[in-house]
Parts: structure tokens; C-alpha cells; sequence
């Protein structure tokens, strides 16, 4: 046996990780973090959102030197059929602000600086080297864990699961089950290379600032997911994701979807003469408040990805998986000041914590929407965006037809679609479930 | 050799646009020489390529081209030396010594390195073999003067300085090196890069005998042994005239069999892209690109090659490159003359077939 | 028995992309990696230490966050990593890179022991001369053993080493003397995996640290853009062929289809016809 004990063991360093590693090390704790991939960010998906508040919790100043790449001043919300686009865009230049809200980033980039605060604050990193199990005592409590490097296993009296969405070391060691494929989304991505002036003409932008689509309709052929393209420094990142189990029922690949969404007569001329440089796949939870699954015990707590903790609906992840990570590591340090035991009692002091913050609080207010986007998703991500579409069409179409005929028309077009009952029904369901 | 040299050159990264009156000690450097790489008796066919581009850059300079041969059979090292001449030299500096009998870095740099300080030309190119390389970076060193690798062109600017262009991050681009300030301009270029020159028969030349003095006993090296490579099996794609070659697109170890059948009915030699060598597919000798073989065919056909640029370098010198891929979009249809959009399985046979059949008749009719 | 190993963190040159409007290297986002034919290196080092013992040291000269792969040449197995970076450094060509790893050399020798081997990789994927090891050399005056593809024999007691070398048409069996200098051929070894104890050992370690001035360097004009004698003018794009390429039909069996590549082929050269039919006469 490696002859030291850490006072804690981090599985995995992304945002969650790497949260909960600088928190803990941060307070004079012996951290040792553990990743699988090269480098922390290595096994990330390139181009996200990142919402600021989260990081300024942990690290008030880091719109020093972290790689940001642009602050959103402009969001666009659209649905699409195959040809069209009826959008909602909010932009402001209160977005402008000192310290912007949100901004874009490339995850590889931003994972890296954020590992390199973690080592800063004194937490060991041991990167390519994958956790394989937990290690138990002869009551059942978590002492360590088991790598896939040669040697002993590595004990500490905590560890934290950190390992993003799949959970397989929580699920090998039957703290919990598989991730169910109804819950999650797959999403595909890619990074398009621009001149930073191109991007910057064809959005409307200057200097740092940033736009966002988010798309839903017919793109996802049917299945409940959406598209997506943020702007970054000198690239656009594309891409789209829909629940796994629609996609297995559909035989869709997603690499079809996200080539018809950039052949979409709406994207296309947003990413022309872009040179696509990265692609990747990763598993989204989206599954909400309904399918978390058990968060704490002896010797253990997960956080982030691991614990589904993602609004679907707002497409936050990073955000709650920093939050969920900095409260974890709180209430270990609380226990380990005071000398108390790692225990599932004690360490219930977490799942409190959580429930006093958005985290808990977003996630119950949504927790129906997943369930009734994917049983009506034929309507929402189909019927809805044709009609509104078509409807959008008839009204602007100026073609001597009074506008009259053209409400009655568009009227007739919902109904014969949909009936009107329906589509209220849909309306007062989804009220419900955002209320 | 370093002492006197001064770099005085302004501060920060605007240097790289200036141009420096050359020291006056490096003014008396003249004459565009070819290190000849001589091994077991044979000239490598690179130093005849340098031969042709130094003759093309001493003619634009103006000055002489001079091959440096080294061995320890002077009759072979006279031999070589009028084949130089054949192939475009003036002037031949001739080291004979029994030390020299195989090549060492130690001999051979001493020996390069005391004929140009003597001698004094002005640029000094090299094959990019291992030997040359080898040679190259110690003499460099020794000298403390630039050297520009993998050379893929040498021009002479309005200036009358040798540009050197070269790939860099691994081929994606593309950069031209000078050595302003510094004597002799050093450069070396992989084989069959640059085209075989004409051989003009009965040509000669004057021949400059060196004397290099080694003490065999002052040599630190030794070489034991020289196992040669079994030349049955080996690969000799940089002078084949077709090449046919695979790619991942193949599939399987099996299918790239196909390759091998339709070289063989060709009478080509086969090779492959970078991945397969890793695959365990072929060897590395048969790697075709810029970290395997250059190839200069009279046609090169790939099949199931998408036309990485890291392949793309190695196989742009040849006449006609035929592409079979299944993606419309494949690189490689940017820069092929020939393409056919089909599965190379398929295809491939056919092809073997087709030739086969021609070849059969055509036998017949004769 | 002391060993250097001379590793260089480079980008990984499949990830990058050059500038459509510019033409610069994007290097945004893209990783870096030890260089991979250092590993060959690195991992002869290991072994040799592994048979005779002693400790080996893995130097690299370049920016500080070449720390993280002087981490992972520990994490693999090596005993001490040394930096060498500073400033003035910058801009470095392979005489001005060899001139610095040889002033670090040499303060490694006087530190640690003097390398019985300094190794360095053939050649690395973003400066791609192979000229950087004959250069250290040089500037060390040790024998060189260049492309080495085997170490067949290293006689401590006769302070002897032989080794078998790539050389051009066969392998050249070489004998030389300690100290030496050997640039490893590629696809020699495996790089082994390293133990979680090795791990944890090269997470904690201390990097040693050295500036120019650290390694008694003067002349500060034989480093970096200035004591570099090649002068990079020009970077740019390979022109792509400017005549589009000739597509066969799409039609018809593969049949049909391979006799009408072969129409095309035959009709752009003539001489390849040639060719062919002559060597068919000749070979059957
Ligand atoms: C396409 C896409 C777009 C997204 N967009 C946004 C967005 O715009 N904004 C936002 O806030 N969120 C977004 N998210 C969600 C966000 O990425 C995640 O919520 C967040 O990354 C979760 O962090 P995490 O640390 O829990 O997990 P991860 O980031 O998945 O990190 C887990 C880490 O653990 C490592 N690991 C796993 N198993 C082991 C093991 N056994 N041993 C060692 N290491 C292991 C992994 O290599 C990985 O580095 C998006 C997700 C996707 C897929
Ligand atoms: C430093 C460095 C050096 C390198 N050096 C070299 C080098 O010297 N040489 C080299 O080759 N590579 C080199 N590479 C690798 C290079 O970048 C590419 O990865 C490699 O050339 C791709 O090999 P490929 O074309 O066989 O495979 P892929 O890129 O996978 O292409 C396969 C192609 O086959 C096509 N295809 C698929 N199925 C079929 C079918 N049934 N029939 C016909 N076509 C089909 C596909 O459309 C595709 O275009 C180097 C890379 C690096 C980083
Ligand atoms: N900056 C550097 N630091 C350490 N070693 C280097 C550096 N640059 C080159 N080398 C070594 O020299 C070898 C040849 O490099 P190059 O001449 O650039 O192809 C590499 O494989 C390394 O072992």
C-alpha cells in the first residue's frame, strides 16, 4: 500500500473536479485529483457557455487571466422547419458591462488554466491515469480508490466523484445505477475556424463581444433535442444533441444531424469558408430532478455531471456542476475541521446545502419538462415549428391576399394540424412544468 | 572560426527583415559546393540531383560548382569524381585515406569542415539522407553558420543570397530560410525532391587533391560492421516508376493485398500512407510522405488515401497522381490529376484484371 | 550511470491549422505533446538505467509550460527534470537551441555528475532538422552516434558502447567511447506506462529551474532570434494546383470503370503505356 493517506480523492477534473480539488486544497486539505485524460480538459468538448457567477464564487478574479473568449451581448432563440427561422433575439449593450455574465469558451483551454489554480492552491493532479474502482473497508466505507496504473490502491478519507455524466465508478461500485438513455442527450460539436474579422461582420459584433443561438424544430428530424452555435475569438462551435434513446429509435446518426443543421439555409451562411478543425461527441444529462441519483454515503459524494446536475431547458451544466463541486468540498472541510467522521450522516450536511441554492431549485422547478418535451416530441420538435413557420410565412408574404384571409388561413393550418385542444393542452402542460 | 564572428544585430524580433552588410571576412566565400555522399563504393543518386540545382544556382551566381568526394579507394574516388563532372561540377576537392573507408561523423566532419575553411565557398548543400544530416548539423555547428533542413527549393534572391524554402508544422506550411550574415549558406535536400539532371558524357573538370592526415588512432569510433540491407525485400519507392499505395480507406490487411496485386501486374512498387505502418500493415520503409519515402514516379496511384498534407508533400513530385476514393471531397482530389469516386475493394481488382488483360494481348499481338 | 535526455514539448502538428486569411499557425487550442520521437529516446534511457542503475535526467529548453511534459517524462520514470527557460531564448534556430542545451548540459554535469549518454529523438515534429543532437555535439565535443536503432552492447568497466545505426542501404555497426551523444531512431522501443507510484512521485516534484543566466551564459547574443544565423523570411501556404482534376465517369461496372481510369491514364502519358508494355514483353 502507497504508505500516505490524502484527506481527499477527486475523481475526475472537469469544472465539477476541479472545483471541488481548489475549494479543498485551497483550505490547507491534502487534495489529490485524478484524471483519465491527458490533461485536465483533454476529454472535453470544445465551445461552451460559461456563466461567470459560478466561477466567481470560487475564484473572484478570474476574469484576470482565465482564456475567455468572448462575453455574450446577444442571444437568439429560433425555431426552424427545413427551410425557415422564426426567431426571438435579445441583445444589449447592458451586456457590456464591467463584468460580463456570460461568456464563451473553449472547454480544453479553460480546463487547463482552471487545473493549473487547482495545482496552484497545492492539490496533487495525476493525469492519464483512470480510476477503476473504489476501495472499501470491511463495513462498506469508501477508503480509496483503485487506478488503472500499476500498484497499490491510493486512500483517502473522502472521496469525490467527479467523473461526469456516465458515472462508472459510482455504477462498477453499485453506489448507483446506469445512466437510463431516456435521460440522457448525445451531442455532437464541431469547432469552425474564422478570421476573428469575419466573425465579427457576419454577427454584428466588435471587439470581444459574442452572440448565441440555441435552436429547436425540426433540425433535431423529430427527436427531442436542440442545435446550437456560440461565437467565439476566431472559430464558431456548432452542434446538436438529441436524448440518446430517440436516437436509437430513429437510426439517425448525429453526425447526419449536425451536417443537415449546417446545410440549414439559416446556418450555412453563418459558417461559409469556415474551416472545421475539431469534432467531438459527449453525453449530456438531461434527465433533471427525477433522475438524480443517491449523492452521498461513507466515504463518498458525487457532484456535477455525476449527479445529473444540468437545466436542460437554460442549457446551464457548467455552472451547477462548479457550485455542486465548491459545496461539496464545504462540507468536507466543515467535517474535516471538526474532526468528524466521513460518514453518510454526516456528510448529508451536502444534500442541505444544495437544496439552499439554485442547483436544488432549478432543477425542481423544471423537473417536468423532460418528461413532456419527450412524450409530445412529434409536436414540439416537429408539428409546433412547421406550423409557426408556415404561419410566419402566410403573414409576411405580401401577395394581394387580405390579411384576414390570411389569420383564417394560418388558423385552419393549426387546427387541421393540431387540434386546438391539443395544442391548449401542450400549452397549459408546458406552463405547468415551467411554473 | 567563432571569434570572429559578430552578430551585432538590433534588438527584438525585427531582425528577421534586415539585411546586414555581410562581414568583410566572409566576402572572400565563393563557389556553390555538393558534399557527395559516397557509400560502399556507390554515389548516392541525391548528390547527382544537388548536382543539377547547384549548377542551376552557380550559374545564376555566376561562380563555380565543386563536388567534395571522400573515401579511401582513389580509384573509385576518381571514378566519382569524373561522374560528378558529367553531371555538371567544375571542380572536385578529392580526400583519399584509409580512415575513410566507411563513414564516421568524426572523419567526415573534419574533413568538410577544414576544406571550407580553406577553400571558402559561399554555399554548401547536402542530402537529407542519414548520412547527410548527420554530416550536416555537425559541420553547421562547427562552423556556427545557419543550416536550412529538408530543403524542398533553393533560389538565389535579386541579392544574390540562397533562399531556402522548407515545410514546417509538419507540412501545412511552407517557409523560406536565409542565412544573411553568415558563411557558407547550408542546406539539405531529401532525395528525389529535386529532378535527376542530365548527364552530359566526357565533360570534365579540374581536380583538387586534399590531404586530410587522419590518425586512425585519434578516432574515437570505430565501425565493426556494415550489415546491408537484404535488397530482395526492400522497398525502393523513391526511384520506382509507379507506385501504387493504400490507405485506411482499405479497411483490412487483407484488402490491402489488393494493392500489392495490382503493383505486382504493374510492376510497381507498393506503399502506403503513415497509418498503415502504425497498423502493422506494411513497413516503414514503404511509408510514403514527409515522414516516410519522397516519391518522384512517373505515376503514382492511391487508393483510399484521403491526401493529408503530410502525405501530399511526399508524393507532389510525381507526373500523374490517380486518386481512388469513395468521398468527392477527399483532399486528395485537390491535388490529383486523375480521380476515379469508387470503392477501391471493388475497384482494385478490376484494375488488376483490366491491366492484366492488356498487358496479355498486347504480348500476344507482339 | 548518469543520462540526460534532451525531450522538447511541441504541438501536436495534426491539430494544426493555418490562418485562411493570414497564414499564420493558429496554435489556439491545440495541444502540446512531448515531442514523440524523444520517447524512443527516453525510454532507452529507462532501460539502461533499469540494467546498470544510476538516474536519469530529462532536460528540455523552451517556455514554462514546458513543465507539463518534464512531469510526464517523470511520471514515466525519470529521476530529475530540468527547464532551462528565459526570454532571451526565444527565437532560437538549431545552432542557438544547441548552444543553450549545452551550457545546461554542462551545469547538469557539474550538479549531477556528468551524462555518460546524452540522448536526444531523431529529429522533432515542429523543427523537423534532426540537427539539434549533432549540434550539442558538437558544441560538447562528445562523440555522436546518430539514428541509432539498437544499443547492442554498453561496457561499463571499458567505458565502451557499441550500437547498430541507420545508415543508408544497411546498418552500421558502431563501437565508440563514453561520454557520447546518441540520437535514437524512431520505433525502437515502447514507452513503458508509468507506476501510480511514479505517478504521485512526479506530481509533487520540483522542476529544477535555470534562466541564462543560471547556466553561465554570457553572450547573450548567441542566443535566441540573435544568435540564430537562419533568418525566417517568408511563411506561407503550399499553392494548391491551379488545373482541376479530371474525373472518370461514374458510370458503368467496375469493369467498365477500370478500363476507363486506364483509357485516361494511358492517354495522359503515352510514355506509361510505354513503359508498361515493354516490361510485360520483357517479363513473360
Ligand atoms: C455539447 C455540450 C454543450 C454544453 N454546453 C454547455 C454550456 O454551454 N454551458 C454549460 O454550463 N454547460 C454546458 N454543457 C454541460 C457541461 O459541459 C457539463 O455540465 C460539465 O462539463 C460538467 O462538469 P463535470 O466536471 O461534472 O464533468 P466533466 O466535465 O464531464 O468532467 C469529468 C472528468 O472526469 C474524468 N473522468 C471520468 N471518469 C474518470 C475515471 N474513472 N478516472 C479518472 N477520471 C475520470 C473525465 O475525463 C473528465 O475530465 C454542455 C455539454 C455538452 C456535452
Ligand atoms: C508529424 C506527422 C507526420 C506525418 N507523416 C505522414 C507521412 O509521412 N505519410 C502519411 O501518409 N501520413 C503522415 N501523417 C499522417 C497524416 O496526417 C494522415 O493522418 C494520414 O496520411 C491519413 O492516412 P489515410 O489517408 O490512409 O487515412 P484517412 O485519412 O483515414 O483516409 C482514408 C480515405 O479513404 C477513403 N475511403 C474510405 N473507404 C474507401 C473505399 N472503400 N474505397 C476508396 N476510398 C475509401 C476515405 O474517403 C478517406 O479519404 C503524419 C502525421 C503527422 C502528425
Ligand atoms: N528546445 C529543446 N529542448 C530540449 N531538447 C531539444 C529541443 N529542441 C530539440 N531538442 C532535441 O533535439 C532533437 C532534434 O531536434 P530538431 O533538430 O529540432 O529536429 C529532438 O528530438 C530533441 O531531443
Amino acid at each position: 500500500m502507497i504508505d500516505e493517506k490524502f484527506d481527499a480523492i477527486v475523481v475526475g477534473a472537469g469544472p465539477s473536479g476541479n472545483a471541488a480539488a481548489l475549494v479543498m486544497a485551497r483550505e490547507g486539505l491534502n487534495v489529490l485529483q485524478i484524471e483519465r485524460g491527458e490533461y485536465s480538459g483533454s476529454k472535453n468538448v470544445q465551445g461552451a457557455i460559461l456563466y461567470a457567477d459560478a466561477l466567481e464564487q470560487i475564484i473572484p478574479d478570474f476574469r484576470e487571466d482565465a482564456p475567455l473568449e468572448r462575453h455574450v451581448i446577444e442571444q437568439r432563440m429560433w425555431t426552424m422547419d427545413d427551410r425557415s427561422h422564426t426567431g426571438m433575439h435579445y441583445r444589449s449593450d447592458d451586456f457590456n458591462e464591467d463584468k460580463p455574465n456570460r461568456y464563451t469558451i473553449l472547454r480544453a483551454q479553460f480546463d487547463k488554466w482552471f487545473s493549473a489554480k487547482v495545482r496552484e492552491a497545492g492539490a496533487l493532479l495525476l493525469c492519464e491515469t483512470t480510476v477503476t474502482e473504489l476501495v472499501r473497508d470491511l463495513k462498506g466505507k469508501v477508503i480509496g480508490v483503485q487506478t488503472d496504473r500499476q500498484g497499490a490502491p491510493i486512500m483517502a478519507d473522502i472521496v469525490v466523484l467527479a467523473e461526469g455524466v456516465n458515472g462508472l465508478v459510482g455504477q462498477r461500485s453499485g453506489l448507483r445505477e446506469e445512466v437510463s438513455p431516456d435521460s440522457v442527450a448525445l451531442a455532437v460539436k464541431e469547432m469552425h475556424f474564422l478570421p476573428r474579422e469575419v466573425v465579427e461582420a457576419r454577427f454584428n459584433l466588435k471587439g470581444n463581444e459574442g452572440v448565441v443561438i440555441e435552436a429547436m424544430g425540426t433540425i433535431t428530424k423529430g427527436m427531442t433535442g436542440t442545435g446550437f452555435l456560440y461565437t467565439n475569438e476566431e472559430s464558431i462551435s456548432v452542434g446538436i444533441g438529441c436524448i440518446v434513446s430517440d436516437m436509437t429509435e430513429s437510426e439517425v446518426t448525429p453526425y447526419e444531424l449536425l451536417d443537415a443543421f449546417k446545410k440549414h439555409p439559416s446556418i450555412r451562411p453563418l459558417l461559409e469558408g469556415s474551416e472545421c478543425k475539431e469534432y467531438a461527441a459527449h453525453l449530456i444529462p438531461e434527465g433533471g430532478y427525477n433522475a438524480i441519483p443517491k449523492l452521498h454515503g461513507d466515504g463518498w459524494l458525487v457532484v456535477g455531471d455525476a449527479g445529473q446536475f444540468v437545466n436542460a431547458v437554460h442549457r446551464e451544466g457548467s455552472n451547477l456542476a462548479m457550485t455542486t463541486g465548491r459545496l461539496a468540498a464545504e462540507t468536507v472541510i466543515e467535517l474535516h475541521r471538526k474532526r468528524e467522521e466521513m460518514s453518510e450522516a454526516n456528510l448529508k450536511r451536502y444534500l442541505a446545502r444544495l437544496e439552499d441554492t439554485f442547483v436544488m431549485k432549478d432543477l425542481k422547478k423544471y423537473k417536468g419538462i423532460p418528461a413532456l418535451l419527450h412524450g409530445n416530441k412529434g409536436n414540439f420538435f416537429g408539428t409546433y415549428p412547421q406550423l409557426i413557420s408556415q404561419a410566419m410565412q402566410t403573414w409576411f408574404r405580401v401577395d394581394g391576399v387580405d390579411k384576414k384571409s390570411k389569420e383564417k388561413a394560418i388558423m385552419k393550418n393549426f387546427r387541421e394540424t393540431r387540434t386546438l385542444r391539443g395544442m391548449l393542452g401542450d400549452a397549459f402542460k408546458l406552463a405547468r412544468a415551467w411554473r | 572560426m567563432a571569434e570572429d564572428k559578430k552578430p551585432a544585430t538590433p534588438q527584438g524580433g525585427g531582425r528577421a527583415n534586415t539585411r546586414k552588410e555581410l562581414p568583410e571576412h566572409f566576402k572572400a566565400y565563393k563557389h556553390v559546393w555538393v558534399a557527395v555522399e559516397i557509400e560502399h563504393g556507390q554515389i548516392h543518386s541525391v548528390s547527382f540531383e544537388l548536382l543539377g540545382e547547384g549548377r542551376k544556382l552557380a550559374d545564376k551566381r555566376g561562380v563555380e560548382l565543386a563536388a567534395v568526394v571522400m573515401g579511401d579507394d582513389r580509384a573509385r574516388l576518381e571514378e566519382a569524381a569524373k561522374e560528378c563532372f558529367e553531371f555538371g561540377a567544375d571542380c572536385v576537392y578529392l580526400a583519399c585515406d584509409p580512415a575513410l573507408v566507411h563513414y564516421r561523423n568524426e572523419t567526415a566532419t573534419n574533413v568538410l569542415t577544414d576544406l571550407v575553411n580553406t577553400y571558402k565557398p559561399e554555399i554548401l548543400l547536402l542530402g537529407a539522407t542519414n548520412l547527410g544530416r548527420d554530416l550536416a548539423g555537425s559541420v553547421a555547428t562547427t562552423l556556427k553558420t545557419g543550416l536550412t533542413a529538408d530543403s524542398t527549393e533553393l533560389e538565389i534572391d535579386e541579392e544574390g543570397s540562397l533562399a531556402a524554402t522548407r515545410p514546417t508544422f509538419g507540412g501545412s506550411l511552407l517557409c523560406t530560410i536565409f542565412t544573411l550574415n553568415f558563411r557558407p549558406q547550408m542546406a539539405t535536400v531529401r532525395p528525389r525532391v529535386m529532378p535527376m539532371p542530365e548527364r552530359d558524357p566526357g565533360r570534365t573538370g579540374r581536380i583538387v587533391e586534399f590531404d586530410p592526415q587522419i590518425v586512425e588512432d585519434d578516432i574515437v569510433t570505430k565501425v565493426l560492421d556494415f550489415i546491408a540491407d537484404r535488397d530482395s525485400d526492400k522497398a525502393n519507392l523513391p526511384y520506382a516508376d509507379i507506385v501504387v499505395a493504400g490507405g485506411l480507406g482499405l479497411g483490412s490487411e487483407e484488402n490491402f493485398q489488393l494493392v500489392k496485386r495490382l503493383a505486382e501486374v504493374m510492376g510497381a512498387e507498393y506503399g502506403g500512407s503513415r497509418p498503415l505502418v502504425q497498423k502493422g500493415w506494411i513497413t516503414a520503409d514503404r511509408q510514403i510522405g514527409q515522414t516516410g519515402k519522397t516519391i518522384r514516379p512517373k505515376l503514382y496511384i492511391a487508393a483510399g488515401i484521403s491526401g493529408a498534407i503530410q502525405h501530399r508533400v511526399g508524393v507532389e513530385g510525381a507526373d500523374m497522381i490517380v486518386a481512388i476514393n469513395t468521398d468527392p471531397k477527399a483532399p486528395i482530389f485537390e491535388f490529383a490529376h486523375l480521380g476515379i469516386v469508387a470503392d477501391a475493394v471493388t475497384l482494385l481488382p478490376a484494375l488488376t484484371q483490366a491491366f492484366s488483360a492488356r498487358l496479355r494481348i498486347n504480348r500476344l499481338a507482339s | 550511470m548518469h543520462i540526460v535526455v534532451c525531450i522538447k514539448q511541441v504541438p501536436d502538428s495534426a491539430q494544426i491549422r493555418v490562418h485562411p486569411v493570414t497564414n499564420t499557425i493558429m496554435r489556439q487550442g491545440v495541444p502540446t505533446i512531448i515531442n514523440p520521437y524523444d520517447l524512443f529516446a527516453l525510454e532507452e534511457a529507462l532501460r539502461l538505467r533499469d540494467k546498470f542503475g544510476g538516474e536519469v535526467t530529462v532536460l528540455t529548453m523552451g517556455p514554462p509550460t514546458a513543465v507539463e511534459s518534464l512531469r510526464k517524462a517523470l511520471t514515466f520514470g525519470a529521476d530529475r527534470a530540468v527547464l532551462l527557460t528565459d526570454r532571451y531564448f526565444a527565437g532560437s534556430d538549431t545552432l542557438a537551441t544547441s548552444f543553450a542545451l549545452s551550457m545546461a548540459l554542462k551545469k547538469i554535469g557539474a550538479e549531477f555528475g556528468d551524462p555518460a549518454i546524452i540522448f536526444t529523438g531523431k529529429q522533432t515534429i515542429d523543427g523537423d532538422t534532426a540537427q539539434v543532437g549533432p549540434g550539442i555535439a558538437k558544441r560538447l565535443d562528445r562523440n555522436q552516434l546518430t539514428y541509432v536503432s539498437k544499443i547492442v552492447e554498453t561496457d561499463l568497466v571499458n567505458r565502451t558502447i557499441t550500437v547498430e545505426r541507420r545508415a543508408e542501404g544497411g546498418v552500421q555497426v558502431l563501437q565508440s567511447r563514453f561520454p557520447v551523444l546518441i540520437t535514437m531512431l524512431e520505433a525502437t522501443n515502447e514507452m513503458r506506462r508509468g507506476s501510480v507510484e511514479n505517478a504521485l512521485k512526479a506530481a509533487r516534484a520540483e522542476v529544477v529551474t535555470w534562466n541564462a543566466e543560471a547556466v553561465g551564459i554570457e553572450d547573450l547574443t548567441q542566443c535566441g532570434l540573435r544568435g540564430s544565423p537562419t533568418i525566417v523570411k517568408k511563411v506561407f501556404a503550399p499553392g494548391g494546383r491551379t488545373d482541376e482534376v479530371q474525373l472518370v465517369d461514374n458510370e458503368g461496372n467496375p469493369e467498365a470503370r477500370a478500363n476507363a481510369l486506364i483509357d485516361a491514364i494511358f492517354a495522359r502519358s503515352p510514355d506509361v503505356e510505354k513503359d508498361l508494355f515493354d516490361q510485360a514483353a520483357h517479363h513473360f
